[in-house]
């Protein structure tokens, strides 16, 4: 093996036997460009001098995991994928009286409360559980607050109408000077928890799961992992949305699933 | 008697002009099991993926965008999406990302260059064409220190020639070609014996 393979290897050993972390297998070109970012950015001429950094800094080992979980998130993120969700999804979402959703990979928040909104519009607000987790504690925190800055406003309108929203998007949050807090209502039907795909088990019996943009930074094999672990989740008959470039074409698992729709990357739990 | 094509993939990086540069070098690839080609065209994020469609139309060889872990396959040209890196894994398929802008850019033609340098090292074919940024002058040069073959477009001949300038500024470049010469030059690499 290559020195600096050898070198990334061991680092990522390290933080998976000192943190809990496991990014072993994420994506080896992916992984590899973020840490070089921070090996240059704090000024290591290696990995193994950054090693030692990690195992006795803690804070460094924060910065680190920022710098691995890609957390770049919007509202309405692809206004079309949400407009089919409404045509798709919702139809067999109302043919239960209760239901159950999870956002796998929430990051901020963003995701889960334009699928709250869309819920609150079609008249589900009450009939549904939503859960959301990251395994990053920290960003986890900001999808609780449900606080934005109000630079995004404008975009997240403009995604807002574009998915098909039948309402001002102002009637979901309070506005601020600078940042804007999302409606109670919105925030109360969410549980967020603390969960790392890659440790962490199954969750039950849901109904939809979204992983958007998630599975893009996991290896081939550490994909197939979580796509079972998803499948093992899901009531048969449920929904499985991933992100637009994420296809289940080349995983081991795409037997097990029907395609709702090819484009927006919606997925059905087979009933077999 | 079989002979062995010295490349195992060509990268290709273009940015204002690049609709025209592409029509003119893409279609000019016709030799069956030509080793796959991955471009990056810098694109507006929004626009639609059109340009495969339109592109494969016109072309000998598959043209298609990138999916992420993608295997390559040869015969085939792969876009990087609008508003996605694209790169290449030490497995050898393809990696889409949505990390942050490289000079300004998403796709970047660094991302794709230094990544697929690191793969393929001196097995690589590395194109820059018509640009009005800097994007992929660092890529190039990374392609030329793994030992890889260097080409950019001649920037007389470029609808803009910042690009291809920068290239040529940041590594001591193996080919200056013009636009139309780009296509079967390419196109005799894959005769080549060595
Ligand atoms: C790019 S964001 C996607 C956010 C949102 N789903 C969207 O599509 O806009 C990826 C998120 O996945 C989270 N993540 C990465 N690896 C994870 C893991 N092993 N378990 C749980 N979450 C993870 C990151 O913390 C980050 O917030």
């Amino acid at each position: 093996m290559e020195n600096e393979r050898l070198e990334i290897h061991l680092l990522l050993e390290a933080i998976y036997l000192k943190y809990g972390y496991d990014f072993r297998r994420y994506a080896a070109t992916h992984t590899k460009r973020r840490l070089e970012h921070r090996r240059k950015m704090a000024d290591f001429s290696n990995f193994s001098q950054m090693q030692h950094r990690v195992i006795h800094d803690t804070d460094f080992f924060e910065t680190l995991l920022l710098d691995l979980s890609i957390n770049v998130t919007e509202m309405f993120r692809d206004p079309w994928f949400y407009k089919r969700v409404r045509e798709v999804v919702f139809p067999y979402l109302k043919t239960y009286p209760f239901a159950k959703i999870w956002h796998a990979g929430c990051s901020a928040g963003q995701e889960v409360y334009s699928m709250g909104i869309f819920l609150e519009e079609e008249g589900m607000g009450d009939r549904v559980q939503i859960y959301a987790t990251d395994f990053n504690e920290l960003i986890l925190q900001k999808a609780k607050d449900g606080i934005y800055s109000m630079d995004l406003i404008r975009e997240y309108t403009a995604n807002y109408q574009k998915a098909g929203g039948r309402r001002s998007f102002s009637d979901y949050y309070t506005a601020d000077y600078e940042s804007v807090i999302m409606k109670r209502s919105l925030k109360e039907k969410v549980l967020f928890s603390s969960h790392n795909l890659v440790t962490d088990g199954a969750f039950g019996e849901m109904n939809v799961i979204f992983c958007r943009n998630v599975l893009i930074y996991f290896n081939r094999e550490l994909q197939d992992r979580v796509l079972t672990l998803f499948l093992d989740s899901l009531c048969p008959g449920g929904f499985l949305c991933l992100g637009s470039k994420e296809s289940l074409k080349f995983s081991g698992v795409a037997h097990r699933l029907e395609i709702v729709s090819e484009r927006e990357k919606i997925y059905r739990k087979k009933r077999v | 008697m079989s002979h062995t094509i010295p490349y195992d993939a060509v990268v290709i990086g273009v940015s204002a002009g690049g609709l025209a540069a592409l029509n003119r070098v893409l279609p000019a690839l016709v030799q069956p099991h030509f080793i796959p080609v991955l471009v990056v065209q810098h694109l507006s994020p929004e626009s639609e993926s059109y340009l495969p469609v339109h592109l494969d139309l016109r072309c000998t060889l598959h043209v298609k965008e990138a999916e992420d872990k993608e295997p390559l396959e040869t015969g085939t040209v792969y876009l990087a999406p609008p508003n996605y890196h694209l790169m290449v894994e030490m497995d050898r398929a393809l990696a889409l990302s949505t990390e942050a802008r490289v000079n300004y850019s998403r796709p970047s033609i660094d991302v794709l260059f230094e990544t697929a340098a690191e793969v393929f090292c001196h097995k690589l074919v590395g194109v820059i064409l018509t640009g009005a940024n800097a994007d992929g002058a660092k890529g190039l040069a990374r392609i030329k220190a793994f030992g890889g073959l260097t080409v950019v477009q001649a920037p007389e001949t470029a609808l803009a020639d910042a690009m291809p300038r920068a290239a040529m500024e940041a590594v001591a470049v193996d080919h200056v070609l013009p636009l139309e010469e780009i296509g079967p030059f390419l196109n005799a690499l894959m005769c080549d014996t060595r």
